[in-house]
């Protein structure tokens, strides 16, 4: 069992800030940076606060993509929804989807589906926290924090705000 | 924990069922407001209502609901000369088996019909109303417009209102509210309303005792001439002795409590017209939230018809 601290995450967040920063200089479309409920959410808030630091407007939403997944577990009781919080529409917009762990790609498929509804985004674009290998799908992020080789066994993403660390475990 | 496929009852649930239904139906209700206003979920899933006994609202509510979710919808229709008994339910189930359906959303005047027929089917059977039994997808819509109204149902004290005794509604609805921490009174026609010592719940038969309660919310029942072979009253004296009445509307507004009715209303039986049009008139609250309770319903229960078949 490995564990990625989080100093290293921290750091981390603070580069994808940057990156976003850097690529939105070039006069692209309004910036969105939409997290996946639950964990994407609160990277994406934290993602949006940094990007202001630097001067980066983008609108925060977060969307629980529940509704729209092909993978239900029948073995196990789904979860409450949460409401998705999108007061805005996507036309136009360059939308960052976050997430916590890109794994089968399911989640970013459904996320896709969910995110139409409300618009016809200019761009859109996935970043995701860790990517762990493991695709059932075609679609890879384009941007990963951490590469973790990890297509079998646990992942697990542990955030401040709800689990009182930042901490990565696989 | 194993998924549950069956909605029967409320007292069936556990605490942190009743409570994940009632979050899920406030994220359902935000699809209505959508331009889109559906979602993919139960793509490709059949929905089967079967009504033994006549329904507009509730069966067309779980179809919205159903539609909402993308499912499949057929609508079995029982005449009431076919009204099924002993055996007959079995042939009945082993047809609904013949249709691979994954959700049974069954009305009988029987208590206990659905629960038999969840018993012997794959698919997720909900309980639409059984005889006097339960009507546990009321108690949910109730339970989430007292809890959207207030912003919690623990703690509100809630006078139920009519023919108890008869009511599924009132033992449904009176189930989940105590479960979620509110205070139940019931108040009606003597006959009609069992002593406090069969159910612990404070019993009244006059509007001076329920105000006395301090309740925050005034529950009136449907008034069910067709469950009833003789009426046992006449409707002007049952709208004076037990229903809200124009100068009890005043009262009702004074003190800012709520009026709910789980429909359709007899005008000037349990409701006089202007309390339709009270601030604090909650029925058509009721209505759209059914569609977002049921949809909620049919979301967390699982059938087991992809398993094995």
């Amino acid at each position: 069992m490995s564990k990625i601290d989080s100093a290293a995450i921290n750091r981390a967040i603070g580069e994808w800030a940057a990156h976003i920063a850097g690529s939105a200089a070039a006069g692209s479309a309004p910036l969105a940076v939409i997290g996946l409920i639950s964990h994407g959410d609160l990277l994406a808030r934290r993602l949006v606060r940094l990007l202001e630091e630097r001067g980066v407007q983008a609108q925060y939403g977060a969307l629980d993509i529940s509704l729209y997944r092909d993978d239900f577990d029948m073995k196990s009781s789904k979860p409450a929804l949460r409401s998705s919080y999108l007061p805005f529409s996507t036309d136009g917009l360059r939308v960052i989807l976050v997430d916590d762990v890109v794994y089968t790609g399911r989640t970013a498929r459904a996320a896709l589906n969910a995110l139409f509804e409300y618009g016809r985004p200019a761009h859109v674009e996935l970043h995701t926290l860790a990517d762990r290998g493991g695709r059932e799908l075609p679609i890879t992020p384009d941007y990963s924090c951490f590469v973790i080789n990890a297509p079998t066994g646990d992942v697990a993403v542990h955030l401040q705000e709800t689990d009182g660390c930042d901490e990565i475990t696989c | 924990m194993n998924p549950r496929k069956d909605l029967i009852t409320i007292g069936s649930l556990t605490d942190q069922e009743i409570n994940t239904i009632l979050d899920s139906a406030t994220a359902m209700k935000d699809i209505f407001t959508k331009s889109v206003k559906k979602v993919p979920a139960l793509k490709g899933k059949s929905v089967l209502t079967l009504f033994y006994e006549p329904s507009t609202r509730t069966r067309s509510s779980f179809e919205v609901a159903a539609h909402r979710l993308s499912a499949d919808v057929t609508t079995f229709t029982v005449g009431t000369s076919s009204v099924v008994k002993g055996e007959s339910v079995h042939d009945t189930i082993d047809t609904l088996m013949s249709m691979k359906m994954d959700y049974i959303i069954v009305r009988h005047k029987n208590s206990g019909i659905p629960d038999v027929i969840a018993r012997h089917c794959k698919a997720a059977v909900i309980n639409a109303g059984d005889g006097a039994h339960a009507h546990p997808s009321q108690a949910f819509l109730d339970a989430f417009t007292i809890r959207e109204k207030y912003g919690t149902v623990a703690g509100r004290r809630v006078v139920i209102i009519g023919d108890i005794l008869h009511s599924r509604v009132a033992r449904s609805t009176s189930t989940i509210l105590q479960r979620l921490g509110a205070q139940v009174a019931y108040m009606g026609p003597g006959p009609l309303v069992p002593l406090q010592q069969h159910t612990g719940i404070p019993r009244f038969t006059n509007w001076d005792d329920v105000f006395e309660w301090k309740p925050d919310v005034i529950y009136l029942l449907r008034v069910q001439n067709e469950r009833i072979d003789t009426p046992f009253f006449p409707a002007g004296d049952y709208h004076q002795a037990f229903g809200v009445t124009e100068e009890r509307l005043k009262v009702i507004d004074d003190l800012d409590l709520s009026i709910m009715h789980p429909g359709p209303v007899n005008r000037g039986v349990e409701l006089c017209d202007a309390a339709m049009d009270y601030r604090n008139c909650l029925v058509c609250n009721q209505v759209e939230n059914g569609i977002a309770a049921r949809m909620s319903i049919l979301y967390h229960l699982t059938p087991q018809t992809q398993n094995n078949d």
